[in-house]
């Protein structure tokens, strides 16, 4: 039976993890993920995991030890935030291209400078090209859920490759909501025991991990696999959201669809501003108005084929960027959407708006005008391409 | 301590094949350190010399599991692996008795490495961390690092009319390392063997962290003809360049005996990066001062 609660996004995380009962966590503290960080040590200061944790110096040691620790055969946790996730970065791709299954929370914050603490996804949307399956949450009920379901896709033998689960900071992680944890003994039988393959504490078998490959040549070959292990990670993915679903009455798949059976316009957004973008939707709904929402859940491996299809009908898409890509003039899932659409005969119209950069609050009165530009985009109407959303100018 | 019979009897960890320069110290140091335990170990190294000479995919010579991730993170790597070994020896999924050992250069550990050593140094993990120490960054080509000795040329301190070679002198790592008050910290050279070995015995079995930096000359980057490995090591103890001692649970004691330390020349003489120093008698001068006060320093701890 599950329970309900009322708790932060970060304790839900916490929670997650005690549930898990990960053999390693080495982790660093970083605002505002220091509260997951906190909670889980009083876990391990009550007995309440087996979890050996590594009080690592900092992030990019958090990582490392992360990446000794899954070698050696063991399930491993991190969780970490904005400069932690960029201090990090070197490590990243190592992980990945030794197809350790970490899971890591990266509660997303913007990067400096100037040094600001809030919200946005410039963080993660930096570490796009790691190697790590990105799979974004709406509120803490879904950051719960895809931490979850992060340990089974991680390490699942086709995909074998680690995953960032990504929660807004403060919006999610400090806000209280209401949210039901799964009873501990159905996590532990969901996630099940980990099956490591070549590790380090294998006495029968010495394992050489992290070889140089520089006269032979097979990076090319190395980093090919690594796609095809990503491009799995996609129907592992689906598959593990519709078991969840069946055990916790909540379904995952890689986007969500939000009243688009008949939409002609849509927004396709990322995190937290689903919710508001939802709310949205509703009251348009209410007046008549064939307004529709793509919540989009893993942006990495990116679900190109299957947005494409989502949107062939519509008349106007906008996507909502949380971050910029400086010198691209456009944010990075407007780029990757836009991409997606090339190849098909059938495409809407298709707008960008960068929002809530360092933290700038995204209300229901700025995601009307976006649907107000899309009614606008579908009527003929020219409506600028990228365009910023809440800025002061 | 085993005796020499017994060491020679006991399996190379570090098999041959690898591409290691002749004369390399490195592999002198590994071989030695890795022959003062029997249990099984499992290696991490930082990237380096010794790391993309020995694991040449899809080859390797370490007969033991070896892990290799980056270059300033051994430490932090080999804090990760024990962790998962005490974690997986808790819940009882793991019988073996391991040991940890992370190998890196002066560069790897000094310079860009110092961080993650001193943080894993100080959780306290069962680990030992050796550093092979060659004065400069040599896989990429001589360039300085903060173990680099006064004076010497290396590609990033040249010769010129204005500066002539390395104008700091050593960092003195080996105490730092003490001064984490870890059960066992140790400089050694690989010209001594019986004094390396037992050190790496203690480090084996101490119970936490331990350090060992071990003096391994390099021809390449000292400019020596390479079947002078040992020679060299054996001057740099001689003179006072490398005095070998321990921080045995925080008493020092000096392990060299050196019954009369002779000059720093001595050492700097058969040496091609020095050579510039020879015309320069206030360099020399200095570089006799620095060890004098070094060698000080070290009889100070221990009295």
């Amino acid at each position: 039976m599950a329970k309900t609660v009322a708790i932060t996004g970060n304790v839900a995380c916490a929670h997650a993890m005690r549930q898990i009962d990960p053999d390693v966590v080495a982790a660093y503290p970083i605002t505002p993920q220091t509260t997951i960080v906190e909670e889980f040590s009083n876990f391990v200061a009550k007995g309440q995991v087996e979890t050996e944790y590594v009080t690592v110096e900092s992030e990019h040691s958090a990582m490392s030890a992360c990446i000794g620790a899954s070698a050696a055969g063991s399930r491993v946790m991190t969780t970490t935030s904005s400069q932690g996730l960029a201090l990090m970065w070197e490590m990243l791709y190592i992980a990945a291209g030794l197809r350790l299954p970490i899971v890591m929370h990266n509660v997303n914050r913007t990067l400096s400078a100037p040094i600001n603490i809030h919200c946005d996804h410039s963080d993660s949307m930096g570490a796009r090209d790691a190697g790590w399956i990105q799979l974004f949450s709406e509120d803490a009920q879904e950051a719960y859920d895809n931490t979850i379901q992060a340990i089974r896709i991680a390490e699942h033998p086709d995909v074998h490759l680690p995953v960032m689960v990504l929660l807004d900071g403060f919006i999610i992680s400090h806000a209280i909501a209401r949210l039901d944890l799964l009873e501990d003994d159905q996590v532990k039988e969901f996630v099940g025991a980990y099956q490591p393959g070549y590790h380090l504490l294998d006495p029968q078998h010495q394992a050489t991990m992290g070889a140089f490959d520089g006269l032979h040549g097979n990076y090319f070959e190395f980093k090919r696999a690594q796609v095809e292990a990503i491009r799995n990670s996609k129907q592992v993915t689906i598959d593990v959201g519709k078991e969840f679903g069946a055990m916790s009455g909540r379904s995952y798949g890689l986007f969500e669809l939000y009243e688009m059976d008949d939409a002609e316009v849509a927004v396709i957004v990322m995190g937290s501003t689903a919710g508001t973008t939802r709310a949205v939707v509703k009251e348009l709904r209410a007046d008549g108005v064939k307004a529709g929402m793509i919540k989009l859940r893993a942006f990495r491996p990116f679900p190109a084929p299957e947005l494409a299809a989502a949107v062939r009908d519509m008349k106007a898409v906008a996507v909502l960027d949380r971050a910029e890509s400086v010198g691209a003039d456009a944010g990075p899932a407007y780029l990757e959407v836009r991409n997606a659409l090339y190849d098909s005969e059938r495409r809407p119209a298709i707008i960008n708006y960068i929002y809530g950069l360092g933290g700038r609050d995204v209300g229901l009165e700025l995601i009307r005008d976006v649907y107000s530009d899309l009614a606008d985009l579908a009527g003929g109407k020219s409506v600028e391409a990228v365009s910023y959303l809440g800025l002061r100018e | 301590m085993a005796n020499i019979k017994e060491l020679a009897a006991r399996q190379e960890q570090l098999t041959g094949g690898h591409r290691l320069c002749a004369g390399c110290g490195a592999s002198i140091a590994v071989r030695q350190v890795l022959m003062a335990t029997e249990y099984p170990v499992v290696v991490a190294c930082a990237t380096g010399c010794l790391e993309v000479s020995t694991t040449i995919y899809p080859y390797t010579a370490w007969r033991p599991s070896f892990i290799h991730s980056a270059f300033e993170n051994s430490a932090a790597t080999i804090s990760g692996v024990e962790a998962a070994y005490q974690a997986l020896r808790r819940k009882g999924q793991l019988d073996q008795e391991y040991r940890f050992v992370a190998f890196g250069g002066d560069g790897g550990t000094y310079d860009i490495g110092l961080q993650a050593l001193s943080g894993a140094a100080e959780r306290g993990h069962k680990m030992v961390y050796v550093c092979y120490d060659n004065g400069a960054y040599m896989n990429t080509g001589i360039q300085r690092s903060s173990a680099t000795p006064f004076g010497a040329w290396t590609s990033t301190t040249p010769v010129g009319s204005e500066r002539a070679g390395k104008m700091q002198t050593r960092k003195d790592l080996t105490s730092i390392m003490a001064a984490h008050n870890i059960p066992y910290v140790a400089q050694a050279a690989v010209s001594n063997w019986n004094d390396l070995i037992k050190k790496a015995e203690k480090a084996f079995e101490a119970d936490g962290p331990a350090f060992l930096n071990v003096l391994a000359p390099c021809p390449r980057g000292w400019r020596y003809p390479s079947s002078e490995t040992i020679q060299m090591a054996k001057l740099a103890v001689q003179t006072g360049f490398w005095p070998l001692f321990e921080v045995e649970n925080g008493t020092w004691r000096v392990t060299s005996k050196v019954k009369e330390r002779r000059p720093i020349r001595d050492f700097l003489e058969p040496q091609g990066r020095f050579k510039h120093m020879f015309n320069d008698e206030q360099a020399l001068a200095a570089a006799q001062q620095w060890a004098d006060s070094q060698w000080d320093r070290l009889h100070a701890m221990v009295e």
